[in-house]
């Protein structure tokens, strides 16, 4: 019998500067094979993640923001952004990317896969995971 | 359900402990190793904000990295504990889970 | 208790390789069982048998090396984060064409499903990192 575990994969760190972002997003697109509860938290400067207009051109690096738009597609499609966080950096929803899925059990409806939560709802969260995988 | 949240940055340098503190719920445990044991020092611009969420949850530091720094147990902050490695296994063991603030 | 361990930095350059090595050793004394320990990251270089430290200073890698021979330990590398990085096996040096493989014994090259199935498999997963 395959064991079900709710995973949640912590973002806390900002793109680009490090690595982090991108090789936790790969873990996210393998681990997403494996049938698991899986949710994302981005919280502090992981909200810099899933802004939109990044262009690295001028850097010389990968710009892997569109990555973020494919989740949907791999049933990942609980992304938690913290409300707080998004604020002490003066940003707003509006943002962010617009990230999306189509539910299976909603005659396939697209819906919006950023859920901002508050600071204390994102605690609880945390506390309801099996797994966390911080990066 | 309760998580025990481990934090290796001073609180003087990042937001790691400050987040987590943030995000500990009452009756959770916070373990400060590596750079983390400076946030659990007394008399520092951190102290009251550590003393304040001790009020709900269990704090400790690890004592080799105390230790290695040079920091006294007597400067700690009243009522955190010290553990050494082995304690760091129980207290994982004992939690539900650990989640770790990088 | 079923432990994973995940260690995302090298080694020398942050203390968590330190950390998690101490963590492991200590788990494992008290009997308990680790399951794997997943290198991530910068956490790859923990693996090349390349490393030379001065005398007087700790082996990192041999330290893994003789953990895992004592207690028969699965020490993974990220295949993807090792390519980066310039960590391979002989299948891997192989496969890419280099002149040259580094990875150290007991260690073991394999993909990112092995970080997932530890989180599953496992009681804890415990990340050192920064």
């Amino acid at each position: 019998m395959s064991e079900t575990k709710k995973f949640l994969y912590l973002n806390r760190k900002a793109p680009y500067g490090t690595i982090y972002a991108l090789e936790s997003l790969e873990v996210v697109l393998i681990g997403a094979a494996f049938e698991q509860d899986v949710s994302l938290a981005f919280v502090d400067d992981g909200v810099f993640q899933l802004t939109k207009g990044q262009n690295t051109k001028g850097i010389g690096m990968k710009d892997f923001s569109p990555t973020y738009r494919a989740l949907g597609d791999y049933d990942v499609n609980k992304l938690y952004v913290e409300k707080e966080s998004l604020e002490e950096r003066g940003l707003s929803l509006d943002d962010l990317m617009p990230l999306t899925y189509e539910d299976e059990d909603d005659d396939y409806a697209e819906k919006d896969s950023i859920r901002v939560v508050s600071r204390a709802e994102m605690a609880q969260i945390m506390d309801e995971q099996d797994v966390i995988l911080s990066f | 359900m309760s998580i025990l949240h481990i934090v290796n940055k001073s609180p003087f340098e990042r937001n790691s402990l400050a987040s987590c503190l943030g995000h500990a719920l009452d009756g959770s445990s916070v373990l400060l190793f590596e750079d983390g044991v400076y946030g659990a020092i007394k008399g520092t611009s951190f102290s009251d904000t550590l003393g304040a969420a001790m009020a709900s949850r269990s704090v400790y530091v690890l004592g080799p990295d105390l230790a290695a720094r040079g920091i006294d147990e007597s400067k700690l902050v009243d009522g955190v504990k010290v553990v050494d490695y082995a304690g760091f296994v129980d207290l994982s063991a004992e939690s539900d889970k650990v989640q770790s603030w990088l | 208790m079923k432990f994973a361990i995940q260690i995302n930095e090298g080694p020398y350059q942050h203390q968590s390789a330190d950390s998690a090595y101490q963590f492991a050793k200590a788990a494992l004394e008290k009997g308990h069982e680790i399951f794997r320990i997943f290198f991530y990251h910068d956490g790859v270089n923990n693996g090349t048998r390349l490393t030379t430290p001065p005398q007087d200073d700790r082996h990192i890698t041999n330290r893994w090396v003789e953990l895992a021979e004592k207690y028969d330990l699965d020490l993974v590398v990220c295949v993807a984060a090792a390519q980066r990085r310039g960590i391979a096996d002989a299948d891997e040096a192989k496969r890419n064409g280099k002149d040259a493989d580094n990875i150290a014994p007991k260690f073991r090259i394999s993909g990112l499903g092995q970080l997932i199935e530890a989180g599953i498999q496992s009681d804890r997963l415990v990340v050192f990192g920064d």
